[in-house]
């Protein structure tokens, strides 16, 4: 039973493929990439039209307040400043748009050099991430020595947190205050990714892996040649789910950063937009633009890798998250 | 919900070949090249788990940075019992507590109503468009969607200053301390409750259609096949929530409270994670940080374990289910 293609779930079969049997009425109304529809079995009755418009009012807002804010952001950093002038602040469409707020952050060295940390955290961040992640669950799939206990000491982690001092201590006391890697190595593993890939490795059926270790394969290359071949799935998921949780992280610089030149995107976020006060100057840029676009452009410039990223990640997170959540 | 998935499946029989009744020395050469790779994550175990947790004994010393451990002064029990003295720290605990009390009440139920709703709509189309929205936000990082909330929401946002235009006043959504918890509700509810829909519509996509066919063909209406059909076949998954929810109740939302503590101010959003790091790595009270980080962290454990051992009594598997090792 491979976990990954079982039909559990609704949201896994994206992309409308092309079907047949839909009705011409259908199709005649020029509808393009339609999935099918589940029709209304017999046994259900029509809902009453005061029961249907309650459901869409509620589904209509809850997508509005997630849409509008994003879209105002986006438009306000791309409008002009006379528009601006004339909508007191915000617009919900730019009319003449302009990069002139992007243009004002680049030129000044804090945006680029907080880019380029967090480009770089979630970069190598993944990396070993995946490293870490893959080699401790494909060993732990397997009956191996000491497996229980090194999967039940994973999973304490799911229950218990150390505590945000000693983890400070810790890093302190690696030295790794003011580095990059205090951003990236308390990241580089995780309880719930592990659970994922595990799940994954041992429907992976034994035959394979013996017929190869029989063929003389050593259990690196079987990894390698054999295990990771057949997972690149969940390790596309597992490798997203990293990367956006690096390119999001925030406490941890708020925590061990204290060089300005090592500030990741997240932070930049926190001090200049969240907390507000002298955008222009505390980015080092002269502020033409009024600064209302700027602090929207910040936000556009963080939000943006997520937006990128977020078709590929919604079209297998599901699938991830309940090989993980659904008793396999 | 995850740890589950780690129910043992009866062995293949292949797979014995490989473990089982072999000497210690012989299987530890047999398996020492997967006993490698187990390195890097017990590594990384070791590093900033297990060894932080050793570093909590810290709670029991008056510890000194430029001493070290080794060298501070023991103090027992001494920070706990100042620090239920200490009048900051029980304000942080009850606000802890008033805010859980209004993530389980308001939070909880809201991606079961989504779900049921989703799970509902007949045109696949409109209900793959509304989770592709439903579930961006939980992508985005809480700096992110505080900033987002303060541009709509803040007294300079967008709907202060469209009010302003018409002449009123502004309302000061995001700095009143009162209405705090409305807030940090709301933001809650906007940037995870439609991602914690997905684990709902996975179990309601595992109810028996028949059921509900049977159910019709004997005459009962929506809200009893509901009551009686949809929210029996959800308890499991409801119940499992409910205890990670319980463990994890003393952490309200940690970032989100770092982030709007300076704006609401220290009486609404001091909860105990914000008052562990202003108290110990702001103020340098590492010691009595360290004791209430501790503090939390058992009673989160003893909590999570009481959900679960409550749930078994119901019959339920909780998060261990019992046979599984």
């Amino acid at each position: 039973m491979s976990t990954l293609t079982t039909e559990t779930t609704t949201t896994s079969a994206t992309g409308g493929r092309p079907d047949g049997s839909l009705s011409a009425r259908r199709s005649a109304r020029g509808r393009a990439a339609v999935m099918r529809d589940s029709q209304r079995p017999a046994w259900k009755e029509r809902p009453s039209a005061l029961y249907q418009s309650v459901k869409a009012v509620i589904l209509v807002l809850f997508s509005a307040s997630i849409l509008v804010p994003i879209l105002l952001v986006v438009s306000t950093s791309l409008a002009d400043d006379r528009q601006l002038a004339q909508a007191g602040g915000f617009v919900l469409w730019p009319e003449r748009p302009t990069f002139k707020a992007y243009e004002t952050i680049f030129a000044g060295p804090m945006v680029i050099s907080s880019l380029g940390v967090s480009a770089f955290i979630t970069i190598i961040g993944t990396v070993l991430a995946l490293f870490v992640t893959i080699t401790m669950a494909y060993a732990t799939s397997r009956p191996v020595l000491f497996g229980r206990p090194v999967i039940l000491a994973v999973l304490f982690t799911l229950l218990f947190a150390p505590g945000l001092i000693p983890s400070f201590l810790m890093i302190r006391q690696l030295g790794l205050l003011d580095s990059l890697w205090s951003l990236i190595l308390p990241g580089i593993f995780g309880a719930f990714n592990f659970v994922v890939m595990r799940s994954f490795f041992m429907n992976i059926p034994a035959e394979l892996i013996e017929s190869a270790r029989i063929d003389g394969a050593s259990d690196w290359q079987i990894l390698w040649r054999i295990v990771l071949p057949l997972s690149k799935a969940v390790i596309a998921v597992v490798g997203l789910f990293y990367a956006v949780a690096f390119w999001n992280s925030f406490f941890n610089a708020l925590l061990y950063i204290n060089d300005h030149a090592k500030w990741p995107i997240q932070l930049l976020l926190r001090n200049f937009v969240v907390q507000g006060s002298g955008a222009a100057d505390g980015l080092g840029v002269s502020s033409v633009p009024p600064s209302q676009s700027i602090q929207m452009a910040v936000v556009v410039v963080a939000l943006v890798p997520i937006l990128l990223v977020y078709p590929f990640l919604q079209k297998h997170f599901t699938k991830g998250v309940l090989t993980g959540a659904v008793k396999g | 919900m995850t740890l589950t998935a780690q129910r043992k499946r009866p062995p293949s029989p292949s797979a014995s070949a490989r473990s089982d009744k072999k000497p210690f020395r012989v299987q530890l050469k047999q398996d020492r090249q997967m006993l490698l790779m187990m390195v890097p994550g017990i590594l990384f175990l070791l590093l900033f788990f297990y060894l932080p947790i050793l570093g909590n004994v810290i709670a029991f010393q008056d510890y000194q940075p430029f001493l070290g451990i080794k060298d501070s002064e023991w103090a027992g029990w001494q920070n706990f019992v100042d620090l239920f003295s200490n009048p900051d720290f029980l304000h942080a605990l009850w606000n802890t507590l008033y805010l859980a009390a209004w993530q389980l009440v308001f939070l909880f139920p809201v991606p079961l109503v989504l779900a049921l709703i989703v799970d509902s709509l007949m045109s696949m189309r409109i209900r793959r468009i509304f989770q592709s929205i439903a579930y961006l936000p939980h992508f985005l990082s809480w700096v992110l969607v505080i900033a987002l909330f303060q541009q709509m929401l803040g007294g300079a946002g967008f709907i202060n200053n469209t009010l302003r235009q018409f002449g009123l006043d502004a309302i000061p959504f995001m700095t009143n301390p009162d209405t705090f918890p409305v807030l940090v509700v709301a933001q809650m509810i906007w940037k995870d409750a439609g991602w914690a829909m997905i684990i709902f519509l996975a179990a309601l996509a595992s109810i028996d259609v028949s059921l509900y066919e049977a159910a019709a063909a004997d005459g009962a209406g929506r809200w009893r096949r509901m009551w009686h059909i949809t929210l029996p076949g959800l308890r499991p998954v409801i119940i499992l929530l409910l205890i990670l929810r319980i463990g994890d109740i003393l952490s309200v939302g940690f970032e989100q409270f770092i982030l709007q503590r300076d704006a609401v101010g220290a009486g609404a959003a001091e909860v105990l994670d914000t008052f562990t790091y202003y108290t110990g790595v702001v103020g340098g009270g590492w010691s009595s940080g360290a004791a209430a980080g501790l503090a939390k962290g058992v009673v989160s454990l003893v909590l999570i374990w009481a959900a679960n051992a409550l749930a078994h009594k119901f019959g339920e598997d909780g998060i261990f289910a019992r046979k599984v090792r």
